[in-house]
């Protein structure tokens, strides 16, 4: 199979998410480039959805917990053709409707607003759950972050899911390793989170979270997992950071806005690995 | 009123398809009529206040009426951010059920004590918050509660509760609407919740003592009736307002904030409640009601002495 339509598109993401972050004077720029692949597959070649027509009641849903990457999931849905791309300038501007974490606030594609973690989680499986209620075959996918797995809702939520067995509910984890202040290692360890999610009743499939062959693999098998009786997590392991080499791996990018040089040297990085 | 609202809570869900009730694994007893006649249509999403509540919203986002019930600060101090982002940013159709207002579980300590949730719940915006007295005022507000848009809050006793109205006069009612118990000239008690027993025992009291003593319940603590206080400051100078709660910030805080609003005629507003503490005695209902001035005795001598002067 091809993915140029999704590297494409995760190109696209990271690309918009540095002029966002630049333009808008804010954070998260590491933690939009570890999930760009992972947004870029979903809405390029996985998902169900039709930009036309947002309120699709087939559609898949997809609920970005990690709230923060807001960017990210504004990038895709405008270049998916949701709303028009002019409309990404105005990203954590006065007066604008697209905040800095997500808000579904008169912006069409976003299905939920979040921000607090460990919230967009359980509203996820909330949707799940009223699909399987009323025998709907659509999926709900969610992203969260690794920090975000501190939260207890998440767990909370990964529980109840299993109880309920909501083989409807794809959750990704974005496991780049880094969470605001620190390393998730050195703040509070996950490791073996796979086996974490297991031990809780999760259909559980680990993948490289930047590598499109993989991902679309990976999904192809949550997709097959339906009709099993058990939630799916794709652990996504990732770099915070992908994509700019020296915002990779480095806590500084949780929060850094990328300006002047950095923003030069970052563009330059990012088109020469255009596909 | 407990068995109040599970009879109609399952006539509603007769009529409303969408309608689905999780718990938060409460109910023993009560919930059960409901849940064999709709067991499709429950969710106990076990003790987990957090997920409960924004899996409510997502629900909701589907197209479900969500009725989410629990007991004492579980449904609400617990997991009020997720109220305030996934239900009420969301205009979810999230209906919050607390049964155990004030000190209901009052031996269980004070952990099981809701005395601060009004408050709580009444400052997000977008939530209607309900504190009936009885059955009869249950009755009347779950029509509004299951069926009006949005997220909604009702803080309900246990059950054996007085009875104080006749349905027949209270059927329709609105939203945001007071309930006059009894006409005075003197002055007003104004109550929100079961509390009401302790303001008609006092007006009881007071009458004895030659005091004109006025009684009205709030079934809806937000939107309060502001057009109704409105006219009785122009009507009486002092307004009690009593609740099994704490004095900051809930009903009585929503009628001074009106009162303090009017351009003229205010009436001097005495808040009755839990005076900005919480309660570590052990004892019932009755007994921690009477402890803290808030039964029929407690209530009237605060106030003779406000209309005396003296306090």
């Amino acid at each position: 199979m091809n993915y140029g339509k999704s590297e494409l598109l995760a190109y696209k993401v990271r690309r918009h998410a540095l002029d966002m972050t630049s333009r808008g004077g804010t954070a998260h720029i590491g933690s939009i480039f570890s999930m760009a692949d992972i947004v870029a597959v979903l809405y390029a070649d996985v998902m169900n959805h039709d930009p036309k027509n947002p309120k699709w009641p087939q559609r898949d849903r997809m609920i970005l917990s990690k709230g923060h990457a807001g960017a990210g999931i504004y990038a895709v849905l405008a270049e998916c053709g949701y709303f028009p791309l002019s409309e990404l300038e105005t990203h954590c501007r006065n007066g604008s409707r697209l905040s800095g974490h997500v808000s579904h606030k008169g912006v069409p594609g976003v299905e939920a607003s979040t921000g607090s973690l460990g919230q967009g989680l359980p509203m996820a499986m909330g949707m799940a759950m009223a699909a399987k209620m009323n025998g709907e075959k659509h999926r709900v996918y969610c992203i969260i972050g690794d920090g975000e797995c501190d939260e207890g809702a998440v767990w909370e939520t990964a529980l109840i899911a299993n109880q309920y067995q909501l083989d409807n509910f794809i959750v990704t984890v974005d496991f780049n390793k880094i969470q605001s202040l620190a390393s998730v290692e050195n703040t509070i360890k996950l490791e073996p989170l796979d086996q974490k999610w297991a031990s809780f009743g999760w259909h559980v499939i680990r993948i490289n979270g930047h590598d499109h062959a993989a991902l679309h693999a990976a999904y192809d098998k949550a997709k097959a997992a339906m009709g099993q009786g058990k939630p799916i997590v794709v652990i996504a392991d990732t770099i915070k950071g992908k994509g700019v080499s020296f915002m990779e791996n480095d806590v500084l990018w949780h929060y850094r806005t990328a300006r002047g040089e950095e923003y030069d040297a970052a563009l330059k990085e990012l088109e020469a690995h255009k596909p | 009123m407990r068995d109040t609202f599970t009879r109609c809570l399952q006539e509603e869900a007769r009529r409303n398809p969408n309608l689905v009730l999780i718990t938060g694994d409460l109910g023993f007893g009560v919930l059960f009529p409901y849940m064999k006649e709709f067991p499709d249509r429950f969710i106990n999403a076990g003790i987990s206040e957090q997920a409960m509540m924004s899996m409510a919203a997502g629900m909701a986002l589907e197209g479900k009426t969500v009725v989410v019930y629990s007991i004492g600060n579980f449904p609400t101090l617990r997991c009020l951010e997720q109220i305030r982002n996934c239900c009420a940013y969301h205009e979810a159709n999230v209906k919050i059920v607390c049964v155990g207002a004030g000190f209901v579980y009052g031996t269980l300590g004070m952990t099981h004590h809701a005395t601060e949730d009004m408050s709580a719940l009444r400052i997000l915006p977008g939530v209607t918050v309900y504190a009936p007295a009885d059955k009869v005022e249950t009755e009347a507000v779950m029509a509004r509660f299951l069926t009006e848009p949005g997220v909604a809050y009702l803080r309900i006793g246990r059950g054996g509760e007085p009875v104080f109205h006749d349905i027949e006069k209270i059927r329709g009612y609105q939203t945001g609407k007071a309930i006059p118990y009894c006409e005075g000239k003197d002055a007003y008690i104004l109550t929100a919740g079961g509390i009401l027993s302790s303001a008609v025992a006092a007006q009881k009291l007071l009458a004895e003592r030659g005091w004109s003593i006025g009684v009205a319940s709030f079934p809806t603590v937000k939107p309060i009736d502001a057009e109704y206080l409105a006219a009785l400051c122009a009507k009486v100078p002092v307004l009690f307002t009593l609740e099994e709660h704490t004095i900051v910030g809930g009903f009585g805080g929503a009628v001074c904030e009106v009162v303090a609003g009017l351009p003229q005629n205010r009436a001097r507003v005495v808040r009755i409640g839990m005076n900005d503490r919480y309660s570590s005695i052990v004892g019932d209902q009755a007994y921690l009601e009477a402890y803290y001035g808030l039964d029929g005795p407690g209530v009237a001598d605060r106030a003779q002495a406000v209309l005396e002067g003296k306090a």
